[in-house]
């Protein structure tokens, strides 16, 4: 069974984009971002929109192509090539673009794209160990401000950044509340609804309307809850590199074959959800420590996406591991390896793109996964 | 009673009936329609052994085609069957190595033959069968001629991570006048050698079975051993593993 207020989700990207036309042609600002990293409670204290920019699918790769390397990650190439073919609303409709440094090819990217675009780079410290770091991160979340001031023309004072903050710690733990719902056996949502959700929250273009809908959800799915048989599919988690609305293809087939996609450990998933930011400190320090930990491979070590897998291993009962490898994606690729040896539950690696070609293959690995955890 | 495996290769499909101590089967290139050349196979196969149907317990699946026959009551992964299909073939056993014709494969078995751990190739043909096919056609031969050709031969270093570009690299030594034996050598070494970092990966050690196909290859099967610190214990019949594994796992 499914929840009818799906339907709101599944026409929420479509319909958002519409609605920020409409709010651009009234003189409001937008600025788009890629990545978790964004701090994009600065972007929405200074008033204007912040959206997330697509990057996940196959359709303008052979576009990108023409100017990036075909054996580049195909997430970079997806973003480059949405953006120079303009079939990307929301980029189309950004006045600027705050990006971040998590790994050499999207830095190197975001070079060709600021030809394109005003954009706002922001510097990740690399070492999760490295003394300064916090006080690198806050640097940059102030030059990220000016670029807003000199850019886009907005201020950002701290009452505004404090409100925005703790609208997004609500946000996140209602969100975690939602996922939390899927330590349910079966699990009242599906992986792919489930990724909908919060995939579409870097979308929404009102954030009262989304919110009360994912009430709705939840509501209705706590019904589920209490009407549906026990089941069993082996419940899975999903990790690694970000899958995005439009490549689903390995969760889909993870369904497919009878599993449970429980959650996402992953950037897409709730990788930026965990950690709140601390409301009663300076907003600004509050934003680079919140950031900061994210658990990306992009750091080292990065022994906390380890914790993290763990826990949530244990908090929701999973069965198995998937670990989603995007070709060319050297950080979570070699990561791989060191997760493997520290979860305490059957795991799987697939490398794979954003094409259909190898549904074959990643089928062959999850069910051999599946039958490997039925023992 | 019997029950009858049957893995549906990209190269071959391969039969196998289980009484629950003997076993019949069959071997026959897939062609370009797994799914009736699977159903052709099998009825031939069942009268060929004056099967009938009343005699047929169950009919477990596995391979790529496996899953779109539509007689069968199962389907299994091959990573499974070939787990369990080398297991009774040699019971002593640790760990499979399998080359298939679009995947290469490592798996660690426990004691009775169950899979404890296992990887694939990663989204690339280099270290496949259609890898070593795609080579041997570029040197102008079939693949029965390799071992003949192949040994006592002195490897080139072909090491490239493509099968397209490593096809490249063959005609770039028959260009430079290589000998066709140091070539295929060379081809068989870096299949040898992608297999024992697969093994590696799931820590595969002592004893393994070789199957697929490709395993028929002496002088990759020594390759093997020679390079990867691995002993193979030499099957009967290495291509049947898979559709042998399917049918003990049914019966």
């Amino acid at each position: 069974m499914r929840a009818k207020t799906m339907e709101y989700f599944d026409s929420l990207i479509a319909e958002s984009a519409v609605k920020i036309k409409e709010e651009k042609e009234k003189g409001k600002k937008v600025m788009g971002y890629y990545c978790v990293f964004s701090p994009v409670e600065l972007i929405e204290a200074s008033g204007a929109f912040s959206v997330g920019l697509c990057a996940t699918k196959q359709e303008p790769i052979a576009a990108a192509e023409k100017h990036l390397p075909r054996n580049l990650c195909p997430l970079i190439k997806s973003s480059y090539g949405f953006a120079i073919t303009d079939k990307c609303p929301y980029f189309f409709f950004a006045d600027a673009v705050m990006a971040e440094t998590t790994c050499d090819g999207k830095k190197k990217m975001y070079e060709l794209m600021a030809d394109i675009k005003p954009m706002v780079v922001l510097d990740i410290p690399n070492s999760s160990v490295y003394e300064k770091r916090k006080q690198h991160w806050m640097d940059e979340i102030y030059r990220a401000k000016d670029f807003i001031k000199g850019q886009l023309g907005l201020d950002i004072t701290e009452d505004k950044l404090k409100e925005k903050i703790k609208e997004h710690n609500e946000e996140r733990k209602l969100l975690m509340e939602l996922v939390a719902l899927n330590k349910s056996n079966p699990t009242p949502i599906s992986g792919s609804d489930l990724l909908k959700v919060l995939w579409g929250r870097q979308f929404k273009a009102d954030r009262e309307e989304y919110i009360s809908k994912v009430k709705d959800l939840m509501e209705e799915l706590q019904d589920i809850i209490a009407n549906t048989d026990k089941v069993k599919g082996p419940r899975i988690l999903v990790t690694g590199s970000p899958t995005g609305v439009g490549q689903e293809k390995v969760i889909n087939a993870i369904e497919e074959l009878g599993g449970q996609v429980v959650l996402q450990e992953a950037c897409s998933g709730v990788k930026g959800l965990v950690d709140l930011v601390d409301e009663d400190k300076n907003p600004y320090e509050a934003l680079a420590e919140k950031y900061m930990d994210i658990p990306c491979s992009c750091t080292s070590p990065n022994t906390r996406r380890f914790d993290l897998t763990n826990k949530l291993v244990e908090e929701y009962n999973i069965d198995g591991i998937v670990d989603i490898t995007l070709q060319a994606c050297h950080t979570y690729n070699i990561e791989s390896y060191q997760l493997k040896k520290a979860v305490n539950a059957p795991f799987t690696q697939i490398e794979t793109d954003y094409s259909q070609s190898d549904v074959e293959q990643i089928k062959l690995r999850i069910s051999s996964l599946f039958e490997l955890i039925e023992g | 009673m019997y029950t009858v495996g049957i893995d549906v290769g990209s190269a071959a499909i391969k039969i196998v009936a289980f009484d629950g101590n003997d076993y019949k089967y069959t071997i026959e290139p897939t062609g370009w329609s797994p799914k009736s050349k699977g159903a052709e196979v099998y009825s031939r196969f069942l009268s060929d052994n004056k099967i009938s149907s009343g005699h047929i317990k169950k009919v477990v699946a596995t391979g790529y085609g496996g899953r779109r026959l539509d007689f069968i009551d199962e389907y299994k992964s091959e990573i499974t069957c070939h787990g369990r299909g080398c297991h009774v073939l040699d019971p002593s056993i640790k760990g499979v190595i399998d080359i298939g014709g679009q995947d290469s494969k490592a798996m660690l078995l426990n004691g009775s033959g169950k899979v404890l751990d296992f990887t694939l190739n990663d989204k690339c043909a280099a270290g496949t069968g259609r890898f070593l096919q795609v080579t041997v056609n570029a040197l102008g031969l079939d693949m029965d001629q390799i071992d003949a050709l192949a040994n006592n031969s002195k490897p080139l270093e072909i090491d490239n991570m493509c099968a397209v570009f490593a096809e490249t690299e063959v005609l770039n030594l028959i260009v430079q006048g290589a000998k066709q034996g140091d070539i295929l050598a060379g081809l068989l070494k870096s299949i040898a050698l992608r297999i024992g970092s697969l093994a590696g990966k799931v820590d595969i050690e002592g004893e393994v079975a070789f199957c697929g196909g490709v395993a028929q290859s002496k002088v990759l099967t020594q390759m093997v051993e020679q390079y990867c610190n691995l002993k193979i214990n030499k099957l009967e019949n290495p291509q049947i593993t898979g559709a042998l594994g399917a049918a003990v796992i049914g019966f």
